[in-house]
């Protein structure tokens, strides 16, 4: 049987509200934070092929983070998913990608895992490197950007957009796939599905669980180290004017001329 | 002077704008090599007008672009062996994901997403802008070979002039277990600038009602580029390959400007380093209007075909 482990990521409120700490990292404990909303496209392909591969397939929905990180187990259990993996340890507080990925990529190895789905990037921290990361780390073939999933077998297919062109690709498992925001709309998990989460199987894994060596993580096992952070200055105040019986297209004109556009 | 890897995209034995600015920033750093994967010898001419001081040409016998592991495969095996003080990749289609791996690979710290690079005392340091632009950080990598992916117009390209020495090398391949390509289609080429690349973009959302013939009106008479907003995309308008905003494109021309779209954080993301911004919107609560240096309140159905009208008038008198 088959078993999807879909990762997905916590994160504080959005953008407007978030909050650099002393350390410069970015503030987590906040109350508000959700599932990364470009991980519910991943939770909601992994559902999609574990209804497409039947036969008892399941999804196992994994996340790296601190306690509050629970909510976006939750929230990929209410859609569906059948179990979850927390992996929750202080010393993977400050970790760069590489940390995160190494992290990541000793979880699924430790789970079944014939597909392995993440989302494009998260909202917070915007690389979209981790998918590459783990697949280099555990060796599996990646169908990365698809923006439509389908399965026959044992063989996931892809479509992929790029600017110039659109591939179809395909890999066998195990392998990993990360969907786009154009993959399908993600379901809202239903009464049912909400009520039925609460009584799904949350595991939690420290790092010695995992047996990673916690040099590789955290601020001490980072590699990169961020030096400054600086508020992007407000923009001027503009000039806005009301069209009336074509005012409005003289006055850009004349606005785009002063620019020396026309 | 220490050396740095440039990984160099190239089109129809050209190297590509892009390209150009990662070999100008790369010679703030040291001598840039650039490494090119398939291309004629040809492309020695270009790197060397940008300060290439090697170029390693990498065979490729399928004649296929190599896959983001071999393309890192082949830079880590590089690494290992010239020791540079920096690898710069630009981000187009997947430099992320050829640097994420070789991070892996030669196990190092990588910043994407760079907006300019300096050298502090020889080190390079990234500019990034994040959190939906509402920030700006530096970073540097403090382990390993840095590894810095740069975004399109960070910098204006500069020619240098100098000797380039070429060298062909192995592509190096990893995984035996790969994805295989069913099919492709290609997409049919737009006359118009490259959206990432475009000095003017002119964009439609929702307020268009899906027909977007005044805005590509208007984007041609400007020389530039047309752009959409994520409703506009999802209602089947216009091409997710045209979305700017944070799961689209993410642009930083001289002017933008934005017709029928509200200003959601999303968009605001991908739009809002613009230098100048423009704004046409019938609600004059929009929130585009907050960023806007120049907004009109007004109907874009009829503001955009008088303001084509005007252009072209200035332009014959």
């Amino acid at each position: 049987m088959v078993n999807i482990v879909v990762a997905v990521k916590h994160v504080s409120g959005s953008a407007d509200e978030t909050v650099f700490e002393d350390d410069l990292t970015i503030d987590r404990t906040g109350s508000d934070g959700h599932l990364s909303e470009l991980d519910e496209y991943a939770v909601e392909q992994a559902l999609v092929l574990k209804d497409h591969l039947g036969d008892g397939a399941t999804v196992t929905a994994l996340t790296v983070g601190p306690a509050g990180a629970s909510d976006a187990l939750a929230k990929a259990l209410q859609m569906g998913a059948d179990d979850a993996v927390h992996v929750c340890d202080d010393a993977i507080a400050g970790s760069d990608a590489l940390g995160t990925a190494v992290v990541l990529a000793a979880a699924i190895g430790r789970l079944q895992h014939d597909v392995v789905v993440f989302g494009i990037a998260s909202t917070d921290g915007w690389m979209g490197v981790i998918p590459s990361m783990v697949s280099e780390l555990l060796e599996l073939p990646v169908l990365s950007r698809a923006s439509e999933v389908t399965v026959a077998g044992q063989t996931v297919r892809v479509r992929r957009d790029d600017d110039t062109e659109s591939r179809v690709l395909e890999a066998d498992m195990p392998l990993l796939v990360s969907v786009t925001d154009q993959s399908g709309e993600p379901r809202y998990p239903s009464f049912k599905g909400i009520m039925a989460a609460k009584k799904k199987p949350v595991l939690t894994w420290s790092l010695p669980d995992l047996g990673v060596d916690d040099a590789l993580v955290g601020a001490q096992g980072s590699c990169v180290a961020v030096m400054e952070v600086t508020t992007r200055p407000p923009r001027g105040k503009g000039v806005l004017v009301t069209d009336e019986s074509g005012s409005g297209a003289a006055e850009l004109v004349d606005f785009l001329s002063t620019h020396k556009f026309v | 002077m220490a050396e740095v890897l440039v990984l160099i995209d190239h089109a129809e034995g050209r190297i590509t704008k892009p390209a150009a600015e990662a070999l100008t920033l790369a010679r703030r750093l040291g001598a840039p090599g650039a490494v090119v994967f398939g291309a004629q010898a040809s492309v020695v001419d270009d790197v060397q007008s940008y300060g290439a001081e090697r170029l390693y040409l990498v065979g490729v016998p399928s004649g296929e672009s190599p896959s983001p592991a071999d393309r890192a495969r082949t830079l880590a095996s590089l690494v290992s062996e010239r020791e540079p003080a920096l690898v710069l990749i630009p981000t187009a289609s997947d430099g992320n994901e050829v640097g994420a791996r070789l991070a892996v690979l030669v196990r190092s710290g990588i910043v994407t997403d760079a907006v300019d690079l300096v050298s502090e005392d020889g080190v390079p340091v990234a500019v990034k802008s994040v959190l939906a632009g509402g920030f700006t950080t530096t970073a540097r990598v403090t382990r390993g070979t840095p590894i810095v992916t740069v975004k399109p117009n960070s910098v204006t390209p500069d020619k240098a002039s100098g000797a380039c020495t070429s060298t062909d090398i192995a592509l190096v391949t990893g995984h035996t277990r790969d994805v295989t390509l069913v099919s492709r289609e290609r997409r049919a080429v737009s006359e118009r600038p490259d959206l990432t690349e475009a000095a003017v973009v002119v964009a439609g959302g929702r307020g268009t009602g899906g027909d977007f013939a005044a805005v590509e009106r208007l984007a041609d008479a400007l020389g530039g580029a047309v752009g959409a907003s994520r409703a506009a995309v999802d209602a089947g308008w216009y091409p997710h390959a045209c979305q700017v905003g944070q799961t689209g494109k993410v642009v930083s021309p001289q002017l933008y400007i934005a017709n029928g779209i509200s200003g959601a954080i999303q968009h605001r993301a991908g739009m809002q380093t613009s230098k100048l911004i423009v704004a046409v919107n019938k609600d004059v609560e929009a929130p585009i209007f907050d960023l806007a240096d120049f907004g009109v309140v007004g109907d874009l159905h009829t503001v955009l075909p008088a303001t084509i009208d005007g252009i072209a008038a200035r332009g014959s008198a």
